[in-house]
């Protein structure tokens, strides 16, 4: 027992053991998995359309120096559902909206779009859920605001909200 | 009736620790409740066995005006696990780690007679202050016996995935395993605070360590083999929080086992001991922590509850806390033990310790991690290729002393006295390294070390055994070569598992057939099922090889109290592997089910094995409580 300071360290591990149990208690979890690709280029894709009578969605359509909303949705999915008279919104003010299904069919996106309406100028299948997950996402529905320099600017997680809708519109002005 | 009864034992128990305390303080004075202090631990270890029985029968009856009873049980449920649920939740089951407890402290009352009388009472006495955190947990904020008003008529059941006969054995074996290390952490509170940390503490620990060590590594091994079988991953770890969080302890107390026979027999390392014995009891309580809290995301998140993770944080930062702060203060004043040289038992054991700590240390930095990483704003999950990466080259070396320890001397030895061994043991690890090699080339260091290793140490664990007369053989020295052979076969289990085993998913329409590893599996047909309380379907499977055929019938089931969907996996097993078949959802466009098969070799050698070690564990344990206790020896208190 030459140093007695060595003594006092299984203390201090305990101390340090109880601090983060404490942070963890009293700090909410925050379960959102956030894209690493904000603020990133586009990543290059292209994707065969969604269903008959629209057009599918390659990166390359996206790069007209507008800035858009890219909306990740699938047919089964509830909350995308209850986003739609939003999106319908947003479209109404002007906004350019694509999309891309992940893992649907084509007669599943047809009666979703029959029924829910169909904001999109164009909407990719992503099958395999590779845009997807390209684009850091890891849920449906996400909705991404791609600027006018072609970059990821913002990710929306979850469905958008009436109260989204003014904020949205703020990030796209913010994107040009 | 019953309820009130039992809610009136419990508090009555409560009393009796605070007597049981009182007796203990005056120890410091006069010493005049001292008298006090064994009745009081008896009574209480009784009061709460009431407790637990009038628990058992709200159970068993489905008591429906008992909010507990109502809200883990069902009328439908099967009788077994009426019973199994009434420590499947949180309140049963402090009730049942404070029960144990309580016996736990009767019994030290009752049969301790090798430690004198203050320390005992300063043991008890610490133990009596362990017991009314507890208490005051049960009883300001996890009442069992709360009732329900008006009763509802059904009760909400219990989640499917703990109606299982596993379950009925798993929590309760860990926390039996925990409130055991809580006993050895109230002796060596106790030893600190009399100064008396000799080999005759040693002596009156070491049953506690060595029982709450089987009832660990049961509950680990149990554990295992439950998520094995019923989370249908063919996985058999996982590095699941929760599971980390009884490995941990399970580590402290394998090193403490080791470090309190060197105390107890060459009167070494007390500092350490001490010190190991408070680092087991703080890891069992963040482990009680982990599962309750929720803070880190785990299978076993059905146990959740913040609030409640705040209180057992609290009793566990006040009781380690003082406990290190005590350590700190004392234990410079508790004299150096017996010198060793660096060959030689105690020197093996302490790189057995040393080893033990280290894979400890890994598991706690992995586990706390993610938590620490949120704290400084970023996201993070640890998974097995750290774990793995992390952990098995220690594990490696640590068999690699445990080829040689057993045989060395105590005090100081010789290699060159075990130079034939340690060719021999070179030789079987080449060999069989090679053999492996030869016959799978691809697989990796680490299965093929761990096969080599196992094959070592299954050799070596028997020659402690050499040039005694084994009828005359302490049964300790069989407990020992028992259990370091059963680690052999787990860890042969563990590297044939994860370095040989072969996965087939295909998707089948009744008729067809799948081939892994020379098995022939057919589906032959697909059909509904039904058990007490759920709805499923079951797949009807033929597997063949060599000429054999073995029918299997996977499920995947449908509960309704809760709602809730499990699969059920079909395992076949045979002396050398099992097959372990899942059937899943249909794929609808095609109309083919998804069947996942493995074929695992010697997987079932990894429970075994850990069987083999908690027996061992008994055999050594029943050695030391059958052994006539030692006349008073004259230097039995001569430590200080």
């Amino acid at each position: 027992m030459t140093r007695p300071w060595l003594l006092w360290l299984p203390l201090a591990v305990i101390a340090f053991i109880g601090g983060l149990a404490i942070y963890g208690l009293l700090v909410p979890k925050d379960e959102l998995v956030r894209s690493a690709m904000v603020g990133q280029k586009l990543p290059q894709f292209a994707l065969a359309p969604a269903t008959a009578g629209v057009q599918g969605l390659a990166s390359s359509d996206m790069a007209d120096g507008k800035p858009r909303l890219l909306n990740i949705f699938a047919s089964w999915c509830i909350p995308c559902k209850a986003e739609a008279p939003h999106l319908e919104t947003l479209k109404k003010a002007g906004v350019e909206i694509d999309a891309i299904a992940v893992r649907d069919r084509p007669e599943d996106v047809a009666v979703f779009l029959d029924q829910f309406g169909n904001p999109f100028r164009r909407i990719g299948a992503d099958n395999e859920m590779a845009v997807q997950l390209m684009l850091g996402s890891s849920g449906v529905p996400e909705t991404y605001v791609i600027g006018s320099d072609g970059k990821i600017s913002y990710q929306h997680i979850g469905d958008i909200r009436e109260e989204h809708v003014p904020m949205l519109l703020e990030k796209l002005a913010e994107a040009k | 009736m019953m309820a009130e009864a039992g809610l009136a034992a419990l508090w009555l128990a409560a009393a009796m620790a605070l007597l049981q305390l009182a007796g203990g303080l005056s120890l410091i004075g006069d010493g005049k409740l001292a008298s006090l202090i064994r009745p009081a631990a008896m009574v209480q270890g009784a009061l709460c066995v009431f407790s637990f029985c009038a628990l058992i029968w709200l159970f068993w009856i489905t008591d429906l005006s008992v909010l507990l009873v109502a809200s883990n049980s069902h009328i439908d449920k099967p009788a077994i696990f009426k019973i199994a649920g009434t420590w499947g939740n949180h309140e049963g089951s402090m009730l049942l780690w404070v029960t144990v407890m309580a016996l736990s402290g009767a019994a030290i009352a009752l049969l301790e007679k090798r430690i004198d009388a203050k320390t005992l009472g300063a043991t008890l006495g610490v133990q009596a202050v362990v017991s009314l955190g507890f208490f005051a947990f049960l009883l300001f904020s996890s009442n069992p016996f709360e009732r329900l008003v008006p009763a509802p008529a059904q009760g909400a059941g219990l989640n499917p995935l703990l109606q299982d006969i596993g379950l009925a054995f798993h929590p309760p074996t860990l926390y039996i395993g925990y409130v055991g290390l809580s006993v050895a952490f109230s002796f060596a509170v106790g030893a600190l605070l009399t100064r008396q940390v000799g080999p005759a503490f040693a002596r009156a620990m070491r049953p506690w360590v060595l029982g709450a060590w089987i009832f660990l590594t049961l509950g680990i091994t149990a554990g295992s083999y439950w998520a094995y079988y019923e989370l249908g991953w063919g996985g058999w770890w996982f590095w699941d929080p929760v599971e980390n969080a009884s490995l941990m302890p399970w580590l402290a107390a394998t090193a403490l086992l080791h470090s309190v026979s060197v105390l107890a027999t060459r009167n070494a390392l007390r500092a350490w001991t001490i010190m190991l014995a408070l680092v087991a009891f703080a890891m069992s309580m963040a482990g009680t922590f982990l599962v309750r809290s929720g803070v880190l995301t785990s299978v076993h998140s059905f146990a959740v509850d913040p609030e409640r993770g705040a209180f057992i944080l609290t009793l566990m930062l006040v009781y380690t806390g003082a406990a290190f702060v005590l350590f700190a203060l004392r234990i410079g004043t508790v004299r150096q033990g017996e010198p060793f040289q660096l060959v030689s038992r105690e020197g093996a054991i302490v790189a057995n310790n040393i080893f033990l700590s280290v894979i400890l240390g890994i598991v706690l930095i992995g586990t706390l991690y993610p938590l620490a990483a949120e704290a400084l704003g970023d996201k993070i999950s640890v998974g097995p290729p750290y774990f793995n990466k992390a952990t098995v080259p220690i594990a490696l070396l640590l068999m690699l002393a445990l080829l040689l320890g057993p045989m060395l001397r105590w005090r100081r030895d010789e290699i060159a006295r075990h130079k034939y061994w340690l060719v021999g043991f070179f030789a079987i690890i080449l060999w069989s390294g090679v053999a492996v090699w030869q016959f799978a080339p691809g697989v990796g260091i680490f299965p093929t070390l761990g096969i080599a290793f196992a094959l070592a140490l299954a050799v070596a664990s028997f020659v402690p055994l050499k040039g005694r007369n084994l009828l005359r053989t302490p049964l300790p020295i069989y407990g020992m070569v028992i259990a370091h052979f059963g680690l052999a076969v787990s860890v042969f289990g563990m590297a044939s598992e994860s370095g040989f085993s072969k996965e087939s998913l295909t998707a089948l329409s009744p008729g067809q057939s799948a081939q892994v590893a020379g098995w022939t599996v057919k589906l032959d047909d697909v059909n509904p099922a039904i058990g007490d309380n759920w709805v499923g379907i079951q797949g009807e499977m033929l597997a063949n090889r060599g000429g054999k055929t073995f029918a299997l019938h996977p499920q995947s089931r449908q509960f309704f109290q809760p709602e809730m969907q499990t699969s059920e996996a079909a395992l076949l097993t045979r002396w050398n592997g099992q097959l372990y078949a899942v059937l899943a959802q249909p794929d609808e466009r095609t109309g083919k089910w998804q069947v996942r098969l493995w074929w695992k070799p010697y997987v079932t050698f990894i429970w075994f094995g850990g069987a083999l070690v908690a027996l061992g564990g008994l055999i050594a344990l029943l050695g030391r409580m059958l052994r006539r206790p030692r006349k008073p020896a004259k230097n039995n208190w001569a430590s200080e």
